[in-house]
């Protein structure tokens, strides 16, 4: 393992292994080779990275803490938990992480118009939102059911002047917002700019967008060496696309003695079917633009997939992820939908943070792993989105009428 | 000479454009697909387009969505398509069949094997629109090996050092995606095409397939004075959303389309037409 140049990757083709690549209708090719070209030249320029940087700290607010989870450490008896709070991002997640460096090379290429694919809802508000700081014209796919899941986010787009359209095609939920989003852009190549919102489609989407969100690692790995004088013991972090799970961990693979777990959303459990955990039990295949795990059938076909959070609810993963478990650098586990509750309930209990329902996937595998560790050993979880849109989704589920 | 090439060559010596219709299989039930095809082929169709039916189908508009949705309603498979290609074969030895779709469900049967049974079906050619060149050294070995043609796209976004890529690639004929889009999209500027074709054909020697976006024998007509196929799927492929639950209705709805397409393309390759792209 230490013999792997993690800078390497991916290779020039958009490769990792065996994963990812560059698996798009003909018509897509000349646009991303377009927006690799820029995207190198632009990561390599003083006055964008500058732009950048300096919309992180004054737009998004970044830096964010490292908070020491002190209550919850002593409950649980077992390692110190930190969380890396993305919550108090502007837009409250880590999307917009993604979502300004992309609006940004958006601007630089001229182009007026952005589309976005969203599941929960939150990458549709953080695009509106640097759309709209932009002054560009942007539309968001979403699916109908995750519609009616997160009205409160539809409502924020619109606010923002996005246009959002509810995708009524398929299972109607994230991959089916995906695949409108590609006809859209196959359609609006020459004037519309996509912001693909995880580490997923085709090359350089799970690159490009690792590489905006690696700023959550760099931060955390910063902040616990000066809170702590040592790296954490593991790191954890939800998946369904993995956006949050890489940003956190890519600043952490060459540090051996530091463990990676990835949360995938275990439904009504892995073993009922009803699920999206694609590295914990699906296989390889081709969907989006890239090849990686995949929940599908006999035929290839790719099957419904559930869970109680949109924003894991697809039946894929980012293709790096799909590397890492096959070599072993990070594990991935699932949590099913009660214990996601569990975690978003007794992380609101402990420490005054109400989390999102992806997070709460985290959380929850953390109150298991914790008791297991000694209080001189720590872990940071990624608490990736606060939970104010999930509140409809909680209460309904305890049979509250809001 | 593959079925292909064979078809090709005996178009171009009496001066036609090949009339390939594109199907999505198993639609409205998969006993209907094998029936049509040969309807097809009765009505002037040179070359078959059979569609596999895929959950997500990114390149395609609403119209072959809800084919697909149909047909997959029964689950019909790529092992089931490629029984109908059998299926076919048993009667009709001479109109090549070229399978269209999306990569996953060939890479979920595994290449190797998918080539093999493609071979022993009869299938003549591969189109998975998700396959660029670049992604496609294993597979296009296998099918090379079994005697079936990749079959790959240009677009109008296609830069010139990618044309020669794409058609290095390429066998059997390429297929020239009219416009930027979806399938079954609106508006087919033909003068443009004109011109684009004729760039093409500095860089290829394959026939040049034309589609996307032709709608009607008026079209189709004005397509064949300057493409070497014309391939037509949404507007036939519309006709079983019309006729749904009534096969025999659709086969004879799609085999008039496909009829009065195949006199407009012969007439505006008459000695006598008068040239109006």
């Amino acid at each position: 393992m230490n013999k792997i140049d993690w800078a390497a990757f991916p290779d020039a083709r958009g490769h990792f292994g065996p994963y990812g690549g560059r698996f798009v209708s003909e018509t897509l090719m000349g646009a991303l080779d377009e927006l690799q070209a820029v995207y190198e030249q632009y990561m390599q320029d003083p006055d964008f990275l500058a732009e950048l940087d300096h919309d992180l700290k004054q737009f998004v607010g970044r830096p964010n803490p490292l908070y020491h989870a002190e209550r919850m450490s002593r409950e649980l008896g077992g390692a110190q938990v930190y969380l890396k709070r993305e919550d108090l991002n502007h837009t409250g997640a880590h999307k917009v992480n993604n979502t300004i460096g992309q609006a940004l090379l958006a601007k630089r290429l001229g182009k007026k118009r952005i589309i976005a694919e969203t599941g929960a809802g939150q990458h549709g508000v953080a695009t509106a939102t640097v759309a709209a700081r932009l002054g560009l014209e942007c539309v968001v796919y979403m699916g109908e059911e995750d519609t009616r899941r997160q009205t409160q986010n539809v409502y924020r787009m619109r606010l923002l002047g996005a246009e959002v359209v509810a995708v009524k095609s398929g299972t109607r939920t994230l991959k089916d917002a995906l695949n409108e989003a590609m006809r859209d852009w196959v359609t609006n190549v020459d004037d519309t700019f996509y912001i693909i919102g995880t580490v997923a489609g085709p090359h350089p989407y799970p690159a490009m967008v690792r590489d905006f969100q690696a700023v959550i690692g760099r931060e955390a790995r910063e902040q616990h060496l000066a809170m702590t004088g040592r790296l954490p013991d593991t790191l954890v972090a939800c998946v369904g696309g993995g956006s949050n799970a890489i940003g956190l961990f890519h600043a952490f693979l060459g540090d051996e003695s530091v463990a990676m777990i990835g949360v995938e959303a275990g439904g009504d459990g892995v073993e009922t079917g009803r699920h999206s955990a694609p590295l914990c039990a699906g296989q390889p295949g081709v969907l989006h633009g890239n090849r990686t795990y995949l929940m599908e059938d006999e035929n290839g076909q790719i099957i419904g997939t559930h869970s109680v959070s949109a924003g894991l609810d697809y039946p894929g993963v980012g293709p790096e992820h799909a590397w890492l478990k096959d070599i072993g650098r990070v594990n991935y586990v699932s949590v099913t939908d009660d214990q996601a509750l569990a975690g978003f309930h007794r992380m609101t209990r402990t420490e005054g943070i109400i989390p999102a329902l992806e997070t709460s996937h985290a959380i929850a595998h953390v109150l298991d792993l914790a008791p297991q560790m000694r209080p001189d050993q720590s872990i940071i979880i990624n608490l990736s989105g606060r939970g104010d849109k999930d509140l409809n989704t909680v209460a309904e589920r305890e049979g509250i009428t809001l | 000479m593959s079925r292909i090439e064979q078809r090709f060559a005996e178009l171009r010596e009496q001066n036609r454009a090949a009339l390939i219709p594109y199907v999505t299989a198993g639609d409205p039930e998969p006993g209907a697909t094998v029936p049509l095809m040969h309807a097809l082929v009765e009505a002037g169709a040179d070359l078959i387009e059979l569609g596999v039916p895929f959950s997500d189908p990114m390149a395609d508009g609403p119209v072959i969505q809800k084919a697909c949705e149909r047909a997959l309603r029964f689950g019909t498979g790529l092992r089931d398509v490629l029984a109908m290609v059998a299926e076919f074969r048993k009667t009709d030895t001479t109109t090549p069949v070229v399978l269209m779709g999306y990569l996953n469900p060939v890479e979920r049967m595994g290449y190797e094997t998918f080539a093999q049974t493609a071979k022993a079906a009869g299938l003549d050619g591969l189109l998975t629109v998700d396959l660029p060149p670049e992604e496609s050294e294993d597979v296009v070995g296998l099918l090379e090996q079994a005697g079936i043609d990749p079959i790959f796209l240009i677009a109008p976004t296609t830069s010139e050092a990618r044309i020669d890529h794409v058609a290095r690639a390429a066998r059997g004929f390429v297929y020239y995606v009219s416009l930027k889009g979806v399938t079954g999209s609106q508006t087919l500027d033909t003068s443009a095409l004109a011109a684009r074709l004729e760039g093409l054909r500095r860089h290829t020697g394959l026939p040049l397939g034309v589609g996307f976006g032709i709608r009607d024998a008026e079209t189709a007509g004005r397509v064949a004075q300057v493409a070497d196929a014309v391939v037509v799927g949404s507007a036939i492929v519309r006709l079983a959303e019309e006729h749904d639950g009534d096969a025999d209705g659709f086969a004879r709805a799609a085999a008039a389309v496909v009829s009065e397409m195949r006199h407009a393309m012969d007439a505006a390759r008459s000695p006598g037409a008068a040239a109006t792209v």
